[in-house]
């Protein structure tokens, strides 16, 4: 029986061994779906690949831009490789630490983006960008930010901008003869009014806690501007103490003890769509959600679209924050290794310049409804099956003062966890605003 | 250990000089060999990899920097580790206290020769064929508020009012997974305990009828005391089992509301591979085969079952 006893050993055993094969493995795993473009590639063209978070119709948009890159530009060849986007953290960030990363990869700026930055793993682009100011010119200022560091730009935007705003229930709120809040006072006596006839007023998606942050960042946003969260990024002692902070704190505790949200909040998940199923099945009234929630919609319920409507997170009054701000995910980001052949980053920097976010990348993004962070293209927009919704929210990012990147993204990886854990346990009840505050303060010096 | 003594002391049997002796040990060796390699290759190096890396300072991206014991001890200090401890003491707790009674009386009633037992057998094991994914999502579908089965079926018999919280309740949520675990794995035990039943002598069972023991006399002082290892087999099974349970918790809460079901399986995951603190999710590795392997000796020691004499025929 000795044999047993080593058995359950190895059970115990088993838990080490899972995070050293598993820390070695992820990287040579390839579990990709390849595409190649073109056909063959002849033996004196430069190999160039790219990594991307995309999947379906955004995919073969992103073959349609690679294509057009193969055609244009023979002395090239790129390929696509696209992968989940969970996994996808982790393979970039060994990729990036062995220096084997995709020669474009893509990423959400901000705090990870940073991380390389700082290795010295990442191309400051700012010199191409430079010689190049129509090339420069083609972005949306807002949303260039997230991967500034000590202005020198190390990306630029791909994909649709993804701001946060308020969906609402246009039938619910027209049969009580209500229109959008556009304070949080109207806001506040709105969710009194659905409470009372026993209507959910907010649906919150509290599992994923993630869906908790977007109340926070806005609210502080909104109380305190920008320099409450430029504190905590740069690091300052106590920065998650500021009253502001502790004010909007207690701003969602009020909603959550208000009854604002669902019963059990704490386990809908947002991933699994079914905080939007609580808003399209007439449950509840309002729903806070990136732009992609209208597109949860669009595919879980079309039929719904008629009666959805949306207003922006509203002002707080006295607050010092400009109400034009928004708060999201501002857009995805394409960067370049710094350690490349030369001969690659050029054909790198051919690619974001010629085939990315240019006239005909952006004709297919809108086709599928996606809203690229670049200037001038209100009409277009005018010309598609979701005008109205695509309309507002790219004229919502487009004349914030400023876009505040999510914030977990925008901090360090761990410190980011722990900030949507913390409002997690915040918002069940298991943690006091003081010591959600001093448990993050505790990120600060590290 | 056990079967290396017993062949030591069968050694001078074997009889005419030490040429034998040495073959087998030779061939003993050679034969050990696959097994001491793949032992090595996936239980042995990776532990003392990651008793190094709990000395690092490291994201898995760049230069690592040796820090000692800098990470011991800012986990030991935090009370993160020790609450994902006892989460996993408890679900441990909850997971026998569900499982073993349960199992046992299942299997006692499946290992009946009745008519339609072997059919109730059959069905009582479907939830162990799923995979423990499937349950997650399954269960978290169920016990999902507004939406849920559960919830509906409750409140269409009048209880409760339709929003019963049964994952998101940071009281309560272990409970509940452990409920689900429980719900995969008694038919497993069950199993255990049909087979155990069976290999009881029927002469025992004819012994007690003649001697007048009812049905619950016969069960307290025939079944039970019989099944006795079977228990020990359980429990080791299930203790073990549970301190790394992980697929199941991942999928249905990930460790939430807060950290309430972050057990240390969860909490190394989210260490290393989230939070890309290779170091910190080390610690918890090497905490969990420690725990693991102090939990394996100390049932062993206590229960005798490495010893497994023969119990057959009440010997």
């Amino acid at each position: 029986m000795a044999k047993d006893a080593r058995k359950i050993a190895a059970v115990g055993l088993a838990a080490v061994a899972t995070i050293a094969v598993t820390a070695c493995g992820t990287e040579s795993q390839s579990n990709s779906n390849q595409v190649s473009s073109t056909g063959s590639a002849s033996a004196k063209q430069v190999q160039l690949t790219l990594w991307n978070v995309d999947s379906g119709l955004a995919e073969q948009v992103d073959n349609k831009a690679i294509a057009r890159f193969n055609a244009t530009h023979p002395g090239y060849h790129m390929t696509g490789e696209y992968f989940e986007s969970t996994p996808y953290l982790q393979k970039l960030q060994i990729a990036m630490g062995a220096h084997q990363a995709a020669d474009v990869f893509s990423n959400w700026g901000g705090g990870r983006l940073y991380t390389f930055v700082k290795a010295g793993d990442v191309l400051d682009l700012t010199p191409y960008l430079k010689a190049d100011p129509s090339w420069a010119n083609r972005y949306l200022p807002s949303v260039m930010k997230s991967i500034t560091f000590n202005g020198h730009v190390y990306g630029v935007p791909y994909g649709n901008l993804q701001p946060v705003n308020f969906f609402y229930n246009k039938q619910l709120f027209a049969q009580y003869h209500l229109t959008p809040p556009k304070t949080w006072d109207q806001l506040l006596s709105d969710i009194q009014f659905f409470k009372s006839k026993g209507i959910i007023p907010i649906s919150l998606g509290g599992q994923d806690n993630w869906p908790d942050l977007m109340y926070f960042e806005y609210l502080v946003d909104r109380l305190g501007g920008q320099q409450p969260f430029d504190n905590v990024m740069a690091g300052k002692p106590n920065a998650w103490s500021n009253p502001v902070i502790t004010k909007a704190l207690n701003m969602m505790k009020q909603l959550a003890n208000m009854g604002a949200f669902e019963p059990g909040f704490s386990s809908i998940g947002s991933n699994n769509g079914s905080d939007a199923a609580l808003l399209y099945s007439g449950k509840a009234a309002m729903w806070l959600m990136g732009s992609w929630g209208y597109g949860t919609i669009a595919s879980d319920d079309s039929a719904f679209l008629k009666n959805l409507g949306w207003f922006p997170f509203p002002s707080v009054p006295g607050g010092k924050g400009n109400p034009n701000d928004v708060c999201g995910n501002p857009s995805g980001f394409y960067s370049i290794p710094s350690y490349d052949s030369p001969a690659k980053i050029k054909g790198a920097i051919q690619f974001l310049k010629d085939n990315n976010l240019d006239s005909k990348n952006v004709a297919d993004l809108l086709q599928i409804g996606y809203v690229p962070a670049v200037k001038g293209i209100k009409n277009q927009l005018k010309k598609q099956k979701d005008a109205a919704y695509e309309t507002f929210y790219y004229n919502l990012a487009k004349n914030a003062p400023y876009f505040q990147q999510s914030w977990d993204t925008a901090l360090p990886t761990a410190e980011g966890n722990e900030l949507d854990t913390d409002l997690g346990k915040f918002m069940v009840g298991q943690m006091s605003v003081a010591q959600f505050e001093a448990d993050m303060n505790t990120y600060l010096t590290k | 250990m056990d079967e290396l003594g017993l062949l030591d002391r069968a050694r001078p049997d074997l009889g005419d000089g030490c040429l034998v002796t040495d073959r087998m040990n030779l061939s003993r060796l050679l034969m050990m060999l696959p097994a001491v390699i793949f032992f090595a290759a996936f239980a042995l190096i990776p532990m003392c990899v990651a008793v190094y890396y709990s000395g690092l300072n490291w994201s898995g991206v760049g230069s690592a920097t040796w820090v000692g014991l800098q990470n011991w001890k800012s986990m030991l200090a935090s009370g993160e580790l020790w609450h994902s401890f006892w989460l996993t003491i408890a679900l441990m707790f909850w997971c026998w206290v569900l499982q073993n009674p349960l199992g046992l009386v299942i299997g006692v009633f499946t290992a009946g020769a009745q008519r339609h037992r072997a059919v109730f057998g059959a069905l009582y094991f479907i939830p162990l064929l799923f995979s423990s994914v499937a349950i997650g999502v399954t269960w978290s579908y169920i016990l999902s508020p507004t939406f849920g089965l559960m919830d509906n079926l409750l409140k269409a018999l009048g209880i409760g009012n339709g929003f019963e919280n049964w994952l998101g309740n940071p009281h309560i949520a272990l409970f509940v997974i452990a409920c689900i675990i429980s719900w995969q794995y008694i038919p497993f035990n069950a199993l255990l305990y049909q087979s155990g039943v069976r290999q009881i002598p029927r002469s025992l069972y004819e012994a007690a009828m003649i001697d007048g023991a009812g049905p619950l006399r016969t069960f307290f002082s025939i079944t039970l005391p019989q099944l006795k290892y079977t228990i020990t087999t359980t429990t080791v099974l299930i203790l073990t089992g549970t301190l790394t349970y992980f697929d199941l918790i991942y999928v249905v809460t990930n460790g939430g509301p807060g950290d309430a079901t972050q057990v240390l399986a969860i909490d190394m995951y989210k260490q290393a591979f989230t939070n890309l603190n290779i170091g910190a999710g080390s610690v918890i590795a090497v905490v969990l085969a420690v725990f693991g392997l102090l939990l394996s000796i100390i049932t062993l020691k206590f229960t005798g079952f490495n010893k497994m004499e023969s119990q057959m025929e009440g010997a």
